[in-house]
């Protein structure tokens, strides 16, 4: 993560959140404390109150702003793998294709894009072989074949936005 | 490799923790385990760069960035490692990867791109495919999100 990775956004104003709401969030998506009164380490780091952070980061999770408080977990680093995958759908079929599809929990992101191949979906399994069978009975469930597996071998570059 | 506890502690910081004055007060007791020991397990995983980020999402539905594609490039495999690299500096491209091609799909290096919209996007991949020279690719624009949701591992 460097500078140039993170992007403004237009999000704040149209939210309604003040600046404190702003520092809160702009700290607490990198830099969560793993300690056993984090919202006591955060009110030390900004110079507030546990009371107030904990009650400010409690209406941004319950208006939504927030959607979770978690770790999030790079598949190869704990031993799954994930590939991302792409099947041509002709219109009528894709409600029903994306339903089979989607049912898997190992799908996590799934895309209807405009070209040829119009449904794209990544799909993380505990090993590859799970990932072949599974594809395999989409295809044998849906008609739909084939279905295009796209490993990644190469990683240059993952980031998201956290500026607000 | 993970020990049964690291997989119990990942799984249950994958979901939404309480926000709660001692959240992994919490977690450690549905584990039968202390708060310390807790607390070392997690700073352990991400120092071994197990937790890629531990923190808060934000939604972000209302970002400027209103238009994203995706790009597949066909980049001839001794060149991958130029092109990949500068294509990460691009602040537009948030992902770049390569991956093995397949059957009928000759593209091997994709990248996200975003812009405010469409014609930003064009412009924006008209730019890196001149920094890159590369000229071999197709854009594939998002019409909907069908699925979108985080991984849950370890909860059989």
């Amino acid at each position: 993560m460097t500078d140039s990775d993170i992007r403004h956004n237009e999000n704040a104003e149209s939210n309604g959140l003040d600046a404190t709401d702003r520092k809160i969030l702009n700290h607490i998506q990198l830099n969560f404390p793993i300690t056993s009164r984090p919202y006591q380490t955060i009110a030390n780091a900004l110079d507030m109150t546990e009371d107030d952070v904990v009650r400010r980061v409690k209406r941004l999770r319950e208006t939504g702003i927030i959607r979770r408080i978690g770790g999030n977990f790079g598949p190869d680093k704990v031993g799954y793998h994930s590939t991302l995958c792409a099947a041509s759908v002709p219109p009528e079929k894709v409600a029903h294709f994306t339903s089979v599809v989607n049912a898997y929990t190992g799908v996590t992101h799934n895309y209807l894009r405009e070209h040829h191949f119009n449904v794209w979906f990544t799909f993380i399994a505990p090993s590859v072989q799970t990932i072949r069978d599974n594809l395999a009975r989409i295809s044998s469930d849906t008609g739909i074949s084939p279905i295009l597996n796209l490993p990644s071998t190469r990683v240059f570059k993952i980031s998201a936005n956290f500026k607000l | 490799m993970l020990t049964p506890i690291e997989k119990k502690v990942i799984a249950a910081l994958q979901g939404d923790i309480p926000v709660t004055e001692q959240p992994f007060l919490e977690l450690a007791r549905k584990l039968s385990i202390s708060e310390d020991e807790f607390l070392n397990i997690v700073n352990d995983l991400n120092e071994r760069g197990i937790i890629r980020r531990f923190g808060a999402t934000i939604k972000h539905q209302k970002s400027g960035f209103k238009a994203n594609a995706m790009v597949a490039w066909k980049v001839d495999e001794s060149e991958v490692e130029s092109v990949g690299r500068v294509m990460a500096t691009f602040q537009e491209i948030t992902h770049c990867y390569r991956r093995n091609p397949a059957p009928g799909w000759e593209y091997n290096m994709y990248t996200m791109v975003h812009a405010a919209n469409e014609a930003e996007c064009y412009e924006a991949v008209n730019r890196i495919s001149k920094a890159v020279n590369q000229d071999n690719y197709t854009l594939l624009f998002s019409k909907k999100e069908l699925k979108k949701t985080s991984m849950k591992y370890f909860e059989d």
